[in-house]
């Protein structure tokens, strides 16, 4: 049922507007950090408002919305943003990424490859690729200008002669199209293949540091390598212990004190989709009714 | 094997609903109404509509009532509510010379027109627990006269007519609003004192307490400290003339502050300038203070790397409800995050032993 008390996915129609108009010139220009007057949204900074904030402007009452965290669909803060949508917008929501026209994602991209039609939504807490290395955005954002990325390669040539390889496990910097260098927000590195040439629509939002950037469908995005120290997609090397996937991301779950633990699909729907069909892991078990 | 990645829905409402029980208390002990919270917790209400840059004591106190006494979440609550609010209309320049005082005091003049008005302070009292308020009952009345109206002048202006202070000209210029724009640096001074005012009363006091320290040293004597309420006055442009839609109550600081003159500027006293709503003064002080400390650069000071002198620092990290939205967020799920910073250092280990046991 819908809030009546608050316009169709909260937010007043202007706002959404000028939201609209800062992913569009985000789309115009993939990978550019779009400054945008992000406003206070009833859930904490850092929790998805600048995702909250895109899917609220993006969003129609025919959407079927989707929220995930980690990958799963039923993480307090998902489930959290997915009750606030159904709320104030009263679209109808689902756990299936193939059935969903928008997804809200915290830190993954769903396995099952995304489709034309499809927009995915990223929260993103620090926009910023060179932040760490300069703090400073009057600085940041001159370096982007110039594309001025030298600083960025130091940084990943040094990981190379301390570490023998680049120490960046996520929030991998990836270049879009050539130009710009873009934060891909915290996903694993093993993620950041698909966001190259996906047929979605690919949206970022980072509602305290007022910024959205996009890719728009068929953008080609490189993750930043050298030629001898070519980028790796990697993730633990183990199959999923409940539905024996050997090719999805998979959180690792300490089972006892005795050192014991085990490995499971992050993307819970496609980890379900799997045993549905039958697959079994090697720890895999009937759920029990009472858990529920 | 059977892992718990389900229930979260069911246990939120769980901890929503313990939540407002806890809220509540021994229900054996009355309820708090919002009227006293906002007439006997004045000063917080005052904090919560500064910071939450609404003013509205009942909403600022039930504020207050529903986030337990914690200042910041209520500011939270406060901040999202008005951003869901229409503008109707922007009212013009609030005349502070104008302003009915209830406090009124200047630390650079021992007697100036309009005179040394106390008000209800805390200044004079002496810090010892009045353990009668333990019962209840009215305090004695305040004895009090007539008030006589009468203009309360600026004190620098009095230093304005000697040119010993630098000149402060009248702008018509419409000032940038940091709600509906995102912030852009460098920030022109108006847009610097929207951020301070609302920013975090405990990161000003500290940035001020700083330069008072060495840190972006900036010698300030409070010039004139004044609290009391002022009209609102919006124009109607079907009537051509402006209406006073009603009064708030402002803490107004301006600082006097010594100068020796730079390559660009004579030396002459310059300002710092705080206005907080309500009876704010401890943040009207600090905010004067930090603002004088930022405005290095147009007077042809040097920028020494103190923090209360550096625009970005500053105004980046001045906002409460960003900072404590964004510090808290790290105990959300990083489960994702985790284990690919969990399999780099397997990896990195497993090769610094590798290495290890191939030099023994």
């Amino acid at each position: 049922m819908t809030d009546e008390a608050y316009n169709f996915a909260y937010l007043d129609e202007q706002t959404k507007a000028m939201i609209r108009r800062a992913i569009l010139k985000g789309i115009a220009v993939p990978g550019y950090q779009v400054p945008f007057a992000s406003r206070e949204m009833p859930m904490p900074y850092g929790w998805g408002t600048g995702g909250v904030q895109v899917t609220a402007a993006c969003l129609v009452p025919e959407d079927r919305l989707k929220v995930i965290d980690q990958g799963a669909d039923d993480t307090t803060n998902a489930v959290s943003i997915r009750k606030f949508f159904a709320r104030t917008a009263g679209v109808a929501t689902t756990e299936r990424t193939v059935e969903a026209t928008m997804i809200q994602t915290r830190h993954r991209i769903p396995e099952v490859p995304m489709k034309a039609g499809q927009i995915l939504v990223f929260q993103v807490p620090i926009p910023e690729p060179l932040r760490f290395l300069e703090p400073r955005e009057a600085e940041t954002r001159k370096m982007h200008e110039l594309e001025e990325y030298g600083l960025m390669h130091v940084k990943l040539y040094e990981d190379i002669a301390r570490h023998g390889q680049i120490a960046t496990s996520y929030a991998y910097p990836v270049k879009v199209e050539g130009r710009y260098v873009m934060d891909p927000s915290p996903i694993p590195k093993f993620d950041n293949p698909k966001l190259s040439c996906s047929p979605a629509i690919q949206l970022f939002g980072a509602g305290r540091e007022q910024r959205i950037y996009a890719l728009p469908p068929w953008t080609k995005v490189e993750s930043l390598d050298f030629d001898d120290h070519p980028f790796k997609a990697t993730k633990a090397a183990h199959d999923c212990d409940l539905c024996a996937a050997g090719d999805s991301y998979l959180d690792e779950v300490i089972i006892d004190d005795q050192g014991g633990r085990m490995f499971v699909c992050s993307d819970t729907d496609f980890c379900a989709g799997r045993r549905a069909k039958g697959h079994k892991g090697r720890l895999w078990a009937p759920e029990p009714e009472a858990a529920e | 094997m059977y892992v718990a990645v389900k229930g979260g829905e069911r246990a939120i409402d769980n901890a929503h609903a313990w939540l407002a029980e806890e809220r509540r208390g021994d229900p054996s002990v009355p309820e708090l109404s919002v009227a006293q919270i906002r007439e006997q917790m004045a000063l917080a209400v005052n904090r919560v509509m500064a910071e939450g840059s609404l003013y509205d004591p009942d909403l600022a106190a039930l504020a207050i009532k529903q986030a337990r006494g914690d200042l910041i979440e209520a500011v939270f609550l406060i901040r999202a509510y008005r951003t869901t609010l229409p503008r109707f209309a922007a009212s013009s320049a609030v005349e502070t010379a104008a302003m009915a005082v209830d406090r009124r005091i200047s630390a650079t003049f021992k007697d100036l027109p309009g005179g040394q008005v106390l008000g209800p302070t805390f200044d004079y009292t002496h810090r010892l627990l009045d353990f009668a308020l333990l019962a209840e009952g009215l305090p004695a009345p305040a004895p009090g006269t007539p008030a006589k109206p009468q203009p309360v002048p600026h004190v620098t202006g009095f230093l304005n007519r000697d040119g010993l202070i630098e000149d402060a000209p009248h702008s018509e210029a419409v000032p940038p609003d940091l709600t509906r724009e995102p912030m852009e640096l460098p920030a022109d001074r108006a847009l610097r004192l929207q951020a301070i005012t609302r920013g975090d009363e405990g990161f000003i006091l500290s940035l001020a307490y700083s330069t008072q320290r060495g840190y972006g040293r900036t010698h300030a004597f409070v010039g004139e400290l004044r609290i009391g309420q002022v009209a609102v006055e919006v124009d109607i442009p079907e009537l051509g003339f402006a209406v006073e839609i009603g009064e708030v109550e402002l803490t107004e600081c301006e600082t006097v502050n010594q100068f020796k003159g730079s390559r660009t500027e004579p030396p002459q006293f310059t300002r710092g300038y705080g206005l907080v709503f309500g009876q704010s003064e401890r943040k009207a002080i600090a905010m004067s203070l930090v603002d004088r400390a930022l405005r290095w650069k147009e007077l042809g000071e040097d920028f020494t790397g103190a923090p209360a002198q550096d625009e970005e620092f500053v105004l980046m990290h001045a906002d409460n409800i960003q900072a404590t939205g964004f510090l808290e967020h790290i105990k959300l799920p990083h489960y994702v995050d985790f284990q690919a910073e969990l399999e780099l250092v397997r990896k990195l280990r497993a090769e610094a032993l590798a290495l290890q046991e191939a030099a023994e």
